[in-house]
């Protein structure tokens, strides 16, 4: 800081910038982390097909506001319904009947399932990008030279009132609570009582959803989405969950952040061609330093 | 040992009927029918199928034209068109069928250099020319990596090289910049050679590059890049890469209140631009190209015109390179008096000032067109300005 002060006003706005930039590409990697972590934590899978069930909530958000006219709300919700619908049913399609096998079985159905969606989603859009409708305004608000514009309050904004909402379903509700009974042992939720297999679809429900709002949100702000858009993204909120403690949701919001802050700063003062190395040689540090993340519950393997 | 014997033999027969049926294949390139059959081995399905589909929509429009006024000297123009699926495996297969099957005097396309690339040694093994329309590459096209000339290897448009020339000089003396920031697609050979290209001729000629940045194909996010830009001082951007990447960083650079002039290079020709960056972030956008629809010359609006009467559409570079392609094959042809292969690349080789809509040119003893570079200026997304800049 002793820098920034030193040399003027000029960096430290710059820094502000940054840090703008940091929070709206964070946001969006949080909501794609949560799915992560929330299916990680209750029936320990590293759903890699998340990714894409972000892309098949930015298309959906695409169709809808394209062929209907819809505005921002009804699109985030139709969008975030329909994946919910797409996360349940390869929850009952491709990982139910794997429930008992090895946990890599189910890993390697999840990169198939991935690719299945990717490529299926190719046949029927091709493979070229699309560029969104003009959802919001395009009004910037300026702070000195710092430049904040509609999207990124929208993308900040709708990402905070996701996550209350979620807060209030884990910790307040019914269903919340036997997701937390079903990840802390399942086997002793099921003598309880509780309905474990709907469980798991709401909890795949939810973590879809939250991943076709992050899909929407960013069709708006970058305005550009084709069929392999899922991937990098989907690598860099598993990164973000990692980082976060995986199974943790807290964590997965600060994981993401911490992520796409630690992106914006690289590509702004180190070298652009860093950022994406910077990312993963982190997530080759923490599993090092810290593989239980930072609220991770540092759990012992059941054997 | 009798059965060895037996076997052997059997082989050498096997073999022999290959030869001999190679033999039969080749013979018939350039037979005496009353029909010229041309190879077309595009892109017409896959990743890059809207070049390949725009270049033969052009060379498509060319052949009727020739064919509807009474072929090549009383010779029909056969084309058989086979889809490469934007695959360099495929396009080599594809090359292999078009020659020792089908029986084509000459080959056109693939329309990327990569996929290009992949036929010039069936085209070298089988003495038969393929001619590009749109492979841009600086090495490797017409060129082996030491320089040496590949026979029967041609191309119509200029190469990257020269992208980044014109693009340096353009800002040094239209737009009388000294200072530029550079900001390339790292993951693409294009992107890498027009930067090598431009950092050179924009340096020696006094100028400043005060930033360099790089970013791969698929990044959305060039607000960090751009941040840091916008703290240096600097009179342009200069964008080697395609419009997918560019589109986004453009509409980026102008909401973050950059409104310094963008430069980029034919990558940039392409209506999804337009659908990316916006209206008005496309002001003050300048791209090097092969031809520009505002070209008044005759020739550019006649073909406009049967482009537009044909399709229905507004021609774009893809489709005017593909018109001349198609016309320059069949020009060769005409003063090769003959549908010998060797002939028709000798008559290539030898061209001399033919007139297409994407400028006039004469081949070089690298089989490189010499030929006039238009570089484009966008105002509120649109074709506002074109410049001719010849080669010298």
């Amino acid at each position: 800081m002793l820098f920034i002060a030193t040399e003027g006003g000029a960096a430290l706005e710059q820094f502000m910038q940054q840090i703008v930039n940091g929070i709206s590409l964070g946001s969006i990697y949080a909501l794609v982390a949560l799915g992560y972590t929330m299916v990680y934590g209750i029936i320990k899978l590293i759903n890699f097909a998340h990714g894409d069930v972000y892309m098949v909530g930015a298309y959906v958000g695409f169709a809808v506001t394209t062929y209907t006219g819809l505005g921002f709300i009804p699109a985030l919700i139709i969008s975030m319904v329909v994946c919910a619908v797409l996360g349940m049913s390869i929850e009952k399609i491709a990982y139910k009947p794997l429930r008992n096998s090895t946990r890599i079985a189910v890993l390697i159905t999840a990169i198939g399932v991935s690719l299945l969606l990717e490529y299926t989603m190719m046949y029927f859009v091709g493979p070229e990008v699309r560029s969104y409708p003009r959802l919001l305004s395009q009004k910037v608000f300026r702070f000195g030279s710092v430049i904040i514009n509609m999207q990124q309050i929208y993308i900040v904004i709708t990402t905070i009132i996701l996550m209350i909402v979620l807060q209030y379903v884990v910790n307040k509700t019914k269903v919340g609570k036997a997701m937390r009974a079903v990840s802390a042992d399942k086997d002793a939720a099921q003598l309880m009582g509780i309905k474990v297999d709907n469980t798991i679809s709401f909890t795949f429900a939810i973590g879809s959803a939250l991943a076709g709002a992050g899909g929407v949100l960013v069709g708006i702000y970058y305005n550009s989405i084709d069929p392999l858009m899922g991937m990098m993204p989907g690598l860099k909120a598993f990164v973000a969950a990692v980082f976060g403690g995986i199974g943790s949701i807290p964590g997965a919001m600060i994981g993401g952040l911490s992520i796409g802050m630690l992106e914006t700063l690289v590509s702004g003062y180190g070298n652009s061609m860093y950022r994406d190395a910077a990312v993963f040689a982190f997530l080759i540090l923490i599993l090092i330093l810290k593989p239980s993340g930072l609220l991770g519950k540092d759990t012992k393997e059941k054997v | 040992m009798k059965r060895r014997t037996i076997l052997s033999l059997f082989s050498i027969i096997l073999i022999m009927g290959l030869l001999v049926g190679c033999g039969n294949g080749g013979a018939t390139n350039g037979g005496d029918a009353d029909v010229i059959k041309v190879g077309i081995n595009y892109e017409l399905t896959g990743g890059v199928a809207s070049y390949g589909q725009s270049s033969v929509d052009g060379i498509m429009l060319a052949f009727d034209e020739i064919n509807e006024a009474g072929g090549i000297d009383g010779k029909l123009i056969e084309p058989i068109k086979i889809d490469n699926k934007s695959e360099s495996a495929e396009a080599t297969s594809v090359a292999t069928r078009l020659m020792t099957q089908e029986g084509v005097v000459m080959s056109l396309g693939p329309a990327t250099s990569g996929n290009f690339m992949a036929t010039i040694p069936v085209a070298q093994s089988n003495g038969i020319p393929v001619l590009s329309s749109s492979s841009t590459a600086d090495v490797g096209v017409t060129t082996d990596a030491d320089g040496n000339v590949y026979d029967y290897s041609f191309r119509l448009c200029f190469n990257d090289s020269f992208q980044g020339v014109t693009m340096a000089n353009f800002a040094l003396n239209n737009l009388n910049a000294t200072k530029a920031v550079m900001i390339t697609d790292t993951s693409s050979d294009y992107g890498k050679g027009l930067a090598e290209n431009f950092k050179a001729t924009f340096e020696g000629a006094g100028g400043q590059l005060v930033a360099e940045e790089g970013y791969v194909k698929d990044d959305k996010d060039f607000n960090a890049i751009l941040t840091s830009i916008r703290g240096e001082d600097f009179d342009v951007i200069f964008i080697p890469g395609y419009y997918q990447e560019a589109g986004l960083i453009i509409k980026q650079a102008r909401d973050l209140g950059i409104d310094a002039p963008v430069l980029g290079a034919d990558g940039f020709d392409s209506p999804v631009l337009l659908e990316l960056a916006g209206e008005e972030a496309l002001t003050d956008v300048y791209f090097s190209n092969h031809y520009s629809s505002l070209d008044e010359d005759p020739i550019v609006q006649d073909f406009i015109a049967a482009y537009k009467e044909k399709y229905g559409t507004e021609p774009n570079a893809f489709n005017a390179l593909g018109y001349d392609l198609g016309r320059w094959a069949a020009d060769a042809v005409k003063r090769a008096g003959s549908a010998d292969p060797d002939a028709i690349r000798d008559a290539l080789a030898e061209t001399k000032g033919f007139e297409g809509v994407t400028g006039t040119f004469d081949m070089d003893e690298n089989h490189n067109p010499v030929k006039s570079i238009v570089v484009i200026g966008l105002e509120n997304g649109v074709q506002a300005t074109s410049v001719k800049v010849d080669p010298n």
